[in-house]
Formats: structure tokens, C-alpha cells, sequence
């Protein structure tokens, strides 16, 4: 290295075969590795074939004690059986799978610029990326998307008068994680802080307004900012004790905070239910007019007959107009102090705090806002239901929003759209297959994660423009580090 | 006094199998600083095989029950780690040096896959096992007039503490002493810089799994034989145990994990037997946030110093 340096600082003073010398070196530096690659001893099938081998081989050390052979609870004790043929089709399938991968999909790792077959065969794989598109026209498509969810259930009703219902009520369904995803990218993609416990704040809504209508007999609307309010100071209670956490011990003291409040739930007979839970949970009101059947109720006094798709739709324009609450008050705040903050504060709390940022009232906020939203869509999913157990509020449940948000693309109110009408919608195309959807639904989060580690939407409209609009790409911010 | 002694011995054997579990979630956050949330259902994975492997000694007639023991250990121990080096090189591999929620989510789908996979293929129901291992060593005699009880220290207890030592002692010399063990630290200090000096990365980082996974084996044929019953359920409640351990004794920590896996399962053994069952869990997760209020990194848990 020091001769490097030398020839490099005194090359005037050089004679210039010397010069030549260490050029020649440095080109022996630049660009290719100075050793030979070894030749290709296979030809690609081969190479293939060899690794689809050893794909099946390992498929047959995973599934042999779980396809191969199965225990069943038998008279006397436990019974073995044996199920060679499942075994085997399913190595097979691996073979075949991976072999098709192989050719198709695989992009050889040393050949950089080579690309795989199938894009090869289907034009450019290269070009702008969806999410670019996506984010030079965001505005566009939020208006599009809006227009449709409003129309959503006319379109319904209209067209499938059979099935209906169950249209509708996944469109309240995908509504309402849309909602809770985007009450949690306040947290995690705006404040940057990792919450695995959102849940929590779900289910203290949910009870709060169940609780509130079993003992007061109060209706939705008035329990609805009471349940936000609660959920908000749970929001504070927990944002306390983890202020001085980062990264991971604040994912684990999450977690820990929504397993209390379920086991709570769950144990508390006296007062929740416990595993019961609370039924007979009263349906919102249209201005005191209720939608039942009857003369004096909403549906007769419209002249319209009673039908519960329209109690659905109901339900559907009230969760929209809360989840576009929710997104029209996180797109204000990001453009308020408080919301460039908590940006700021994802980025480096270290900065944050050097330039008077008051880190503790900006983490708190940034908390009970969150938990705020996700009190609300609480109060909605038990006057939905009508009945709440804490089976309801499980660490899954936390899991799947906290998915929706990554999925989507930290931070992207769209991404989050997306990511719920993919997943929740998914998940109910495969109800005919109840047995392997939760499998299916794994395998989708990995899947899609790798494909796309960014998230589906990988770009955003900046907070803070200087001069020029720009879309900053995801990989320029760092999220999730729960500073 | 012998009720006391009886929850300390309880306590114990629960909190080494919360230790074993935890140290896979201690070294694999040490070495790529990620939660694998799978961890805990490669537990669970590993109680399953270690059940069927049992019944194929039964029904190929092995009948010494210290070779069907050693067999299912060794057998669920290696097949175990094939199933950790899957998990790693499926969902995890592919988003190394992607940012850091990437590899969560992926676990948390792993997690999702491996329950599902083996409800599917082995049944929902739970899978009682008789007890294999029985007596003990009466340790205090009980005397019915002053009502104090008998205080054991089963065979089974007794196997599942030594394994766990002599496991640990072994484990810290692996790391301590072996060449694999240094590139396993100089992984943790700077991937970069080990890479650069000719440590095969991916390659550490693959042993590292599948060393976890290997201990995780052990914890989950000690708690088929411990407890008796399994289903593919009872990999998420250990793992969030043991993760909680491995936080609680400051996460990326060996001794650490092990502490806090014993300190978790005193805590749940005595409040189940002083207080209340069902709010055991509570009172682990609340002393966890208490600890965390006033050691941010764990008891031994180097604090992050932060460069500017």
C-alpha cells in the first residue's frame, strides 16, 4: 500500500517508466479480481438438476417426521402411522419446484447483469419501478382510490344482490386494518419507535366502548371518543416506562404490554367476561334512528325496506370516514412541527435532542396518537361484531397489522392500502382452504418480503421540500430503529 | 420452608429449559441483530420429532430406555438444525444488510408457517406422552402434623439441570476456545471487517442457527419428557418466555441469557405457587418492564455506547 501512495503523491518526480509501472498496478487493482475464475464445470441444466437434487434431499430431512409419519391419539397411548406417498409426492414437488425456479427465476449470483429467463422471455424486467409510478402519481390514485371505496358498496349492491352481504362486510374487513395500519405507521413509520403490541390499544377500545354500553347503556357515538381518549393514555402508560428503550427491548416491552392487557382480559371474570367475553353490544345509530326493522327506524322511515346489507354499508361508510380521518390528521401532522419531529426522531434522537427537540413529550405523542386510532377502530370492531372476547386481541393480531405496515412500505399511506387488500383479501379468497390459508398466509410474508424488502410501495412524498418536489426512495431513511 | 424449596426446584428446571431456548435468541441477535421470531416454533418443531422418533424406537423394538433417550436426542438435535439452517437461508439470508423490520417480518411469517405446517401434517389435538423418567430423591421428609409437604428432586429434574450445565460449560468453550467460536465474536464486532480477514460470514452465521436450533432440540425433547403434552402451539408461548429472558438478562449476552431464562421461570413457579396461576405471566412481563425502567440493557447487557 505504501508504494501505492508514494507513486501516487510523487509522480512527477518519477521517472516514467516507473509511472507506467504504476499505472499497470493500479489497473491490476481496478475492476476485475486479479485471480482467474474457475471454469464452469457443469453445463446449467446440470448445475440445476444438482441443485434441485439437493433441494429435494433437504425436503426429505424436513418433512420426513412430519408428512413421513404422523402420530394420532389412539386407545392405550399414542399411534403411529406412516404416509409414504404424501412424503413423496411432496419431495417431488420441491424437486419440481425448484427446478423450475432454477431455470426461470434464478439470476446466477457472478454474472451480474445476467437476467433470468422468464423476464427474458417477457420483455424488460428493468424500466421504472411500480412503486416510481406510484409516486409520481400518488395524488391521483388517492382520489381514484377514495371514489372507489365510496362506491364500493353500491357497486355491490347493485351487482351481486345474492352475495352481497359478505362483499361488503370484507370491505369493512380490509377498512378496518387499513385503519389500524395506519394508526401504527404513526409509530413505527413516522416516530420510528418498533410497537409489537398494538393490539393492546385495540382491544382497550373494544372493551372500553363494551364496557361502557353494558354499564351505562351509552351508544356508539358517544362511546367513540371515549374509547380513542382511553386507548390514548394507555398510549401514554406504556410510552413511559419504555422512553429510554431502543430497538428491541422496546419491541419485547410492547409485546409484553399487549400479552398483559390480554391476560387481564382474559382473567378478570368479574368484570370482562374473561374468556366469554362481552355480547349484546348495541349497533351505531344514523342521528338517534337505528337500523332495524319497523316503521319508526331508518330503513322504514327512507321507504326502503329492511335489508342487513344495508346496516353492512352503514358499516362501511362509517369505518371509511374514520380511517380517512385517521389519514387525513397523519398527513397534517407530518407537515406540523410535531410530525417532522417525530421523523426527526426516527432518523437520530441524538440530533434531535442536540437541537432542542423535546424527545419525552415527542415519543409520548407520538404513542397516544397511535393508540388513539387504534382505540377507535377498537370501539368499531365491537359494535361490528356485537360480541368481543379476548380471542380476539391476540399477539397474531399485532403481528398481521405490523406486517400490513412493512408489507405496504414504512411510512406510505397508500403502501398500507395496498398491503390490506392483499392480505385480507387473500386471506379470504382462500376460505375454501381454511386448513392451509394460515400456511399460505405465512409463506405469502416471507414471500413478499424478500421479493420486495422495502415494502410494496418503496417511495414517498418527502415531509420537508427544498425548492423542487422530489420522491425520496426508502432506502434514504432509516425506519423502524426505535430510537 | 419446604414448600419454598420445592418452588426453587421447580423454578429452576423451568428456567433452564427457558435458558437453552434463549440463548438461540441471544447469539442469532448478536450476530445479525435481528429477533427470530421463529426461534421459538423451531422449538416446538424439534418437541415434535423427538415424539415421533420416540414411538419408531417403541415400534422398532428398542426397549433400553437410555438408547431410545440418546437416540432422540441426537436425532431431533440434527434434524432440528436442518430446520433452523432452512429457516435462516430461506426468509433470512435473502434480506441480509436489507433494513432491520425486513428479517422481522419474514420471522414473524416463518413463525406462521412452521404452527400451520405442523397442525396440518400432525393434527391440532395435543399429544400427551406418559412419563418416561420416574422418581426422584426425597430431599425433606413432609410431617403431616405441622402440614409441611414432601420435597422431591425427580430423576427427571435432575437430568434436565446437569444437561444444562454441562451444555452451557460446553457451549462457552465453544465460543470461547474454538476457531468457530472467535469467527462467530468477530461476526458480532464487524461483519465487514471479519469478512474482509477471511471469515466466511454467511457460513458463521448458518452454524449460528443452527447451533440454536440444536439447543432449542434439547430444550424441547426435556420438555416432552418433562411435561408430557405438546402441540404446535407451545413454541409461541416458550418463545416469547424465552425471548423475554434473553432481554431481561440483556440481549447478545450468553451468560446473560441464561440468567434471565432462570430468572423468568423462578418468577413464574413463584407466583403461580404464592399467588395466582393465571397472572403468572403478568408478573414476568411486569418484573421484564421494571427491570428494563432501571436497566435499559438488561442485567448483563453492555450498554450501547452511541458515537456521534
Amino acid at each position: 500500500m505504501s508504494n501505492i501512495n508514494q507513486a501516487g503523491s510523487a509522480d512527477e518526480q518519477q521517472a516514467p517508466g516507473a509511472l507506467v509501472e504504476w499505472e499497470q498496478r493500479v489497473a491490476g487493482y481496478a475492476g476485475e479480481p486479479p485471480f482467474v475464475e474457475e471454469p464452469q464445470r457443469l453445463s446449467a441444466i446440470a448445475a440445476a438438476l444438482k441443485d434441485a437434487a439437493i433441494a429435494a434431499a433437504i425436503a426429505a430431512a424436513l418433512f420426513l417426521f412430519f408428512i413421513g409419519f404422523r402420530t394420532d391419539i389412539a386407545i392405550g397411548g399414542l399411534d403411529l402411522t406412516t404416509r409414504w406417498q404424501a412424503f413423496g409426492t411432496a419431495i417431488v414437488v420441491v424437486f419440481v419446484g425448484r427446478l423450475l425456479f432454477r431455470i426461470l427465476l434464478w439470476r446466477p449470483a457472478t454474472k451480474a447483469g445476467t437476467r433470468p429467463l422468464l423476464l427474458r422471455a417477457f420483455g424488460s424486467g428493468e424500466g421504472t419501478p411500480l412503486s416510481e409510478h406510484f409516486a409520481r402519481h400518488s395524488k391521483s390514485v388517492g382520489v381514484v382510490a377514495l371514489v372507489a371505496a365510496v362506491l364500493y358498496p353500491v357497486i355491490i349492491l347493485a351487482l351481486f344482490p345474492m352475495k352481497d352481504k359478505q362483499f361488503i362486510d370484507l370491505g369493512v374487513l380490509v377498512l378496518t386494518y387499513i385503519m389500524l395500519g395506519w394508526g401504527l405507521n404513526i409509530v413505527v413509520g413516522l416516530a420510528g419507535l418498533l410497537d409489537l403490541g398494538y393490539v393492546a390499544f385495540y382491544a382497550v377500545g373494544a372493551y372500553s366502548f363494551a364496557l361502557f354500553a353494558q354499564f351505562f347503556e351509552v351508544g356508539f357515538w358517544f362511546a367513540l371518543p371515549i374509547a380513542g381518549i382511553l386507548a390514548a393514555c394507555w398510549g401514554l402508560i406504556l410510552g413511559f416506562p419504555v422512553l429510554r428503550l431502543r430497538g428491541d427491548y422496546l419491541a419485547i416491552v410492547t409485546l409484553a404490554f399487549g400479552e398483559i392487557i390480554r391476560v387481564v382480559l382474559l382473567n378478570w371474570y368479574t368484570f370482562t367476561g374473561g374468556p366469554n367475553g362481552i355480547s349484546g353490544i348495541p349497533d351505531p345509530t344514523f342521528f338517534g334512528l337505528e337500523f332495524a326493522r319497523g316503521d319508526d327506524n331508518l330503513p322504514g322511515l327512507l321507504g326502503i325496506g329492511y335489508d342487513s346489507a344495508y346496516k353492512q354499508a352503514y358499516f362501511f361508510y362509517i369505518i371509511l370516514a374514520l380511517a380517512m380521518i385517521t389519514n387525513l390528521v397523519t398527513l397534517r401532522l407530518r407537515k406540523l412541527p410535531l410530525g417532522r419531529a417525530w421523523e426527526a426522531l426516527r432518523e437520530d434522537e441524538i440530533a434531535c435532542r442536540s437541537l432542542g427537540i423535546n424527545t419525552t413529550n415527542t415519543k409520548l405523542t407520538a404513542f397516544a396518537i397511535g393508540a388513539m386510532f387504534g382505540g377507535f377502530a377498537g370501539a368499531f370492531f365491537a359494535t361490528r361484531q356485537g360480541f368481543i372476547s379476548p380471542e380476539s386481541f391476540t399477539f397474531m393480531e399485532s403481528a398481521l397489522i405490523l406486517a400490513i405496515v412493512v408489507l405496504g412500505g414504512l411510512g406510505s399511506q397508500m403502501g398500507v392500502v395496498i398491503a390490506s387488500i392483499v392480505m385480507i383479501g387473500g386471506f379470504e379468497l382462500f376460505r375454501d382452504f381454511a386448513e392451509y390459508r394460515m400456511l399460505i398466509f405465512g409463506l405469502l410474508m416471507v414471500i413478499i418480503m424478500v421479493w420486495r424488502p422495502r415494502g410494496l410501495i418503496a417511495t414517498r412524498e418527502p415531509s420537508a421540500i427544498l425548492k423542487e418536489r422530489q420522491t425520496i426512495s426508502a432506502d434514504m431513511v432509516a425506519q423502524g430503529e426505535g430510537h | 420452608m419446604e414448600y419454598f424449596v420445592q418452588q426453587l426446584i421447580n423454578g429452576v428446571t423451568l428456567g433452564s429449559i427457558y435458558g437453552l431456548i434463549a440463548i438461540g435468541y441471544t447469539m442469532v441477535y448478536g450476530i445479525i441483530g435481528m429477533i427470530n421470531f421463529a426461534h421459538g416454533d423451531i422449538f416446538m418443531v424439534s418437541a415434535f420429532i423427538a415424539l415421533t422418533v420416540f414411538l419408531i424406537m417403541l415400534a422398532i423394538g428398542v426397549t433400553a430406555l437410555p438408547l431410545i433417550l440418546l437416540a432422540v436426542l441426537i436425532i431431533s438435535m440434527i434434524f432440528t438444525s436442518v430446520w433452523g439452517w432452512t429457516v435462516e437461508r430461506m426468509a433470512y439470508r435473502p434480506l441480509r444488510g436489507s433494513f432491520r423490520l425486513a428479517p422481522l417480518i419474514t420471522a414473524i411469517g416463518m413463525s406462521i408457517t412452521l404452527q400451520n405446517f405442523v397442525q396440518l401434517t400432525q393434527g391440532a389435538r395435543v399429544k400427551p406422552l406418559p412419563p418416561q423418567i420416574t422418581g426422584g430423591i426425597t430431599l425433606m421428609q413432609g410431617d403431616a402434623e405441622t402440614g409441611s409437604i414432601v420435597v422431591q428432586l425427580s430423576y427427571m429434574q435432575i437430568i434436565i439441570i446437569v444437561t444444562t450445565v454441562v451444555l452451557m460449560a460446553g457451549f462457552s468453550m465453544l465460543i470461547s476456545k474454538t476457531s468457530l467460536g472467535r469467527a462467530q465474536r468477530a461476526c458480532e464486532q464487524d461483519a465487514k471487517m471479519a469478512s474482509l480477514l477471511g471469515v466466511n460470514v454467511d457460513r458463521t452465521i448458518s452454524l449460528t442457527f443452527v447451533m440454536g436450533a440444536a439447543l432449542a432440540a434439547v430444550a424441547g425433547v426435556m420438555f416432552l419428557l418433562y411435561y408430557g403434552v405438546i402441540d404446535f402451539y407451545i413454541g409461541f408461548i416458550a418463545g416469547v418466555k424465552a425471548f423475554t429472558a434473553a432481554v431481561l438478562g440483556g440481549i447478545g449476552s450468553l451468560p446473560g441469557a441464561m440468567l434471565g431464562g432462570l430468572a423468568i421461570g423462578l418468577i413464574e413457579t413463584f407466583w403461580s405457587g404464592y399467588f395466582s396461576v393465571e397472572y403468572k405471566d403478568v408478573a414476568a412481563f411486569s418484573i421484564l418492564a421494571i427491570t428494563l425502567i432501571f436497566l435499559p440493557s438488561g442485567l448483563l447487557g453492555k450498554p450501547e455506547v452511541e458515537k456521534v
